[in-house]
């Protein structure tokens, strides 16, 4: 295989990738490397090999969950999230006044502080903020989904096929990875967005996917390199495995772990986005019900009705921490070298 | 050591003219017609229209329009905003005002970041290091513009510490702003500092300037903690792309007059040349700042020049 010099980690857009939410990789990487042994070569005792395989690799998804139910904040962060989640779905569960945008408002209530009606106060325009609050859930949470999600499958097949085939595709990749990591996440979607006058979410999201399939790919990318030369894969391919079968069941479930890491501490991330995007104007537009929007509506009221912003805010920030809980505590459990 | 700058530079220059072509693809090939949305509400006669096209040479295909921006680049023309004003003299007002709020918040990121991450990691499992644990995994949490109100509510309105917009106090109005755009790095200095700390400190060599009867602030002040640093020190360089997209958010919310401010104001009025003057410098700025760190990273640990 003439596979290019380039570091499979590290390239010209720098050794780390810009935004935020894939620092954290630094910590998540080692993973990789961890998680590469973990099928059982075959031929290795006298068991029937398929089975093995299968209790191999149930063993690490095992121990870790043994280890992930001992994990307080793990616990906390599920908790929240599931809230969070359910708030998302059914938000008529949490409030009775239904959909901010279809009245109930009242101008005579604007800017009103917290009290024992209205727990939140009213916003400008005199809507119940706790009912913008719940509301604004749903965006947050389906942005991070999605936006993760959509990059994680650009990632994995750009990754599977550059890291597999190698040559002229993988420079073209690797260049372009490169290339995209030069652009910071909130920059780069600033630009994007810059250009639809109308943006709604699904604008939002391919801006985000847009600038967040890297990381993947480069994880993915150094996974099926690490072991598309070792003795298993070619004992599945002189047992006329397809390619295909050989990524689909040899590489991903390896490289599984640090990939899941990464994605849950990225929908943090995210979301983050989202919101700043939001609040700088470029994101969500009104009537949307957004945290971002929402704490923008209260940016010049921050003397006279500081409510408005810190509400939002407690949420927006709950909800990113919660990602960040449950993704530090998976690369606790899914990373042996820590235990 | 020599080749291998060589070859970083090379690699650098693809990078370069694709993230600016990049760019300027997208703030030009996607819909939005910018004459358009100069003129306002009101629509512009067609003659005013189609001679504003042909002086922006926005009739030009794409690759026409890039090829002559990059020429004019190479002779120190940023190309100018709509109102005749050249990039290079907003830059010139701007840059300034940015480079020092970003060196007040680096210096945040370091001092602070630094101590904070020493602390807690020759005292491990101690109580200051839990605090720095939650404190960076909170502030990681929170975004910056959330970050920038709370701080304006708190020290800014309530506590009446330091100015609550503006610069016109002179320096202590870029300490709040400088101290929000750094706290997110400075979380991240800190638990760097922190990890390659303990990791370094079981080695080998450690004990044996233990042994040899060195003082514990010598052990970790001259033996490890300089190869701590190497982590760190490449921190910063893809630090710089947070600290420029949180110069929008920060300049925004505190009004600073810099280029954050500036890119945001662009954005709002679709000046496609401004936007792209002053993002792609960023982008620029980005990448050769990351290109040093990548060189500085080799001489820092020889290990990386023969990879």
């Amino acid at each position: 295989m003439s596979e290019p010099r380039t570091p499979t980690t590290r390239g010209t857009g720098g050794p780390e990738p810009s935004a935020a939410l894939d620092r954290d990789l630094l910590a998540a990487t080692p993973s990789t490397t961890s998680a590469d042994g973990a099928p059982v070569p075959p031929g290795s005792g006298g068991a029937p090999s398929a089975q093995s395989d299968d209790t191999r690799q149930a063993s690490l998804w095992s121990d870790a969950w043994r280890q992930l139910r001992r994990n307080k904040l793990f616990l906390i962060a599920v908790v929240l999230l599931g809230v969070l989640t359910v708030m998302a779905a059914f938000p008529g569960l949490f409030t009775s006044l239904g959909d901010p945008r279809e009245g109930g408002c009242s101008l005579s209530n604007s800017k009103m502080p917290p009290s024992a009606q209205a727990w939140f106060g009213y916003d400008i325009q005199g809507c119940d903020h706790y009912t913008n609050v719940i509301y604004g859930a749903r965006v947050s949470m389906i942005i991070g989904l999605v936006v993760v999600a959509g990059s994680g499958v650009i990632g994995l097949v750009l990754g599977a096929l550059a890291g597999f085939y190698g040559g002229w595709f993988d420079i073209l990749v690797a260049r372009l990875t490169d290339i995209v990591y030069g652009l910071p996440i909130v920059l780069g979607a600033i630009l994007i967005l810059n250009a639809f006058p109308n943006r709604g979410l699904l604008q939002v999201a391919v801006a985000l996917i847009a600038l967040s399939w890297m990381t993947v790919l480069r994880l993915f990318r150094s996974s099926v390199i690490s072991v598309k030369e070792t003795d298993y894969v070619a004992a599945a391919r002189a047992m006329g495995a397809t390619n295909l079968r050989i990524i689909l069941k040899h590489i991903l479930p390896n490289a599984l772990a640090p990939v899941l890491v990464y994605s849950t501490i990225a929908i943090g991330g995210i979301i983050a986005a989202e919101a700043t995007l939001s609040f700088l104007g470029i994101g969500l537009q009104l009537p949307a019900v957004s945290w971002g929007l929402q704490i923008n509506s209260g940016r010049n009221l921050l003397r006279t009705a500081p409510h408005v912003i810190f509400f939002p805010s407690i949420f927006l920030s709950v909800t990113v921490l919660s990602w960040i809980l449950l993704g530090d505590a998976l690369r606790d459990a899914l990373d042996p070298k820590l235990r | 050591m020599a080749r291998y700058i060589a070859r970083r530079l090379l690699l650098a220059i693809p990078v370069l003219f694709g993230a600016s072509f990049l760019i300027f693809a997208m703030v030009f090939a996607l819909p939005g017609d910018p004459i358009r949305a100069l003129a306002g509400e009101r629509a512009l006669p067609a003659a005013v229209q189609a001679q504003l096209n042909e002086e922006y040479n926005l009739n030009d295909p794409l690759l026409v329009q890039y090829g002559k921006y990059v020429a004019g680049l190479a002779q120190g023309d940023l190309g100018e905003d709509f109102r005749g004003r050249p990039v290079s003299d907003i830059l010139e007002q701007t840059v300034p005002v940015t480079v020092k709020l970003s060196l007040v918040a680096l210096a945040f990121e370091a001092v602070f970041g630094l101590i904070a991450g020493v602390l807690a990691g020759i005292r491990q499992k101690s109580f200051f290091d839990s605090l720095v644990l939650v404190t960076t995994t909170l502030v990681v949490s929170i975004p910056v513009f959330v970050l920038g109100f709370v701080a304006q509510y708190v020290l800014g309105l309530k506590l009446g510490i330091f100015p609550i917009a503006g610069v016109a106090s002179g320096f202590s109005g870029y300490l709040l702003p400088g101290f929000v755009l750094a706290a997110l790095s400075l979380a991240y200095v800190a638990r760097l500092t922190r990890t390659a700390l303990v990791e370094n400190l079981r080695n080998d060599y450690v004990r044996t300037a233990k042994a040899k009867g060195l003082s514990p602030m010598s052990v970790v002040g001259k033996h490890t903690l300089r190869n701590s640093l190497i982590p760190v020190v490449t921190f910063l360089g893809a630090d710089l792309g947070a600290l420029l997209s949180g110069a929008v958010v920060t300049e925004g919310i505190f009004n600073i007059p810099g280029l954050g401010r500036a890119v945001f104001q662009a954005i709002q009025n679709q000046e496609g040349t401004v936007v792209v003057g002053i993002v792609t410098l960023f982008v620029f700025v980005y990448i050769l700042f990351n290109l040093l760190v990548d060189v500085l990273y080799a001489a820092l640990d020889p290990r990386i020049r023969y990879e």
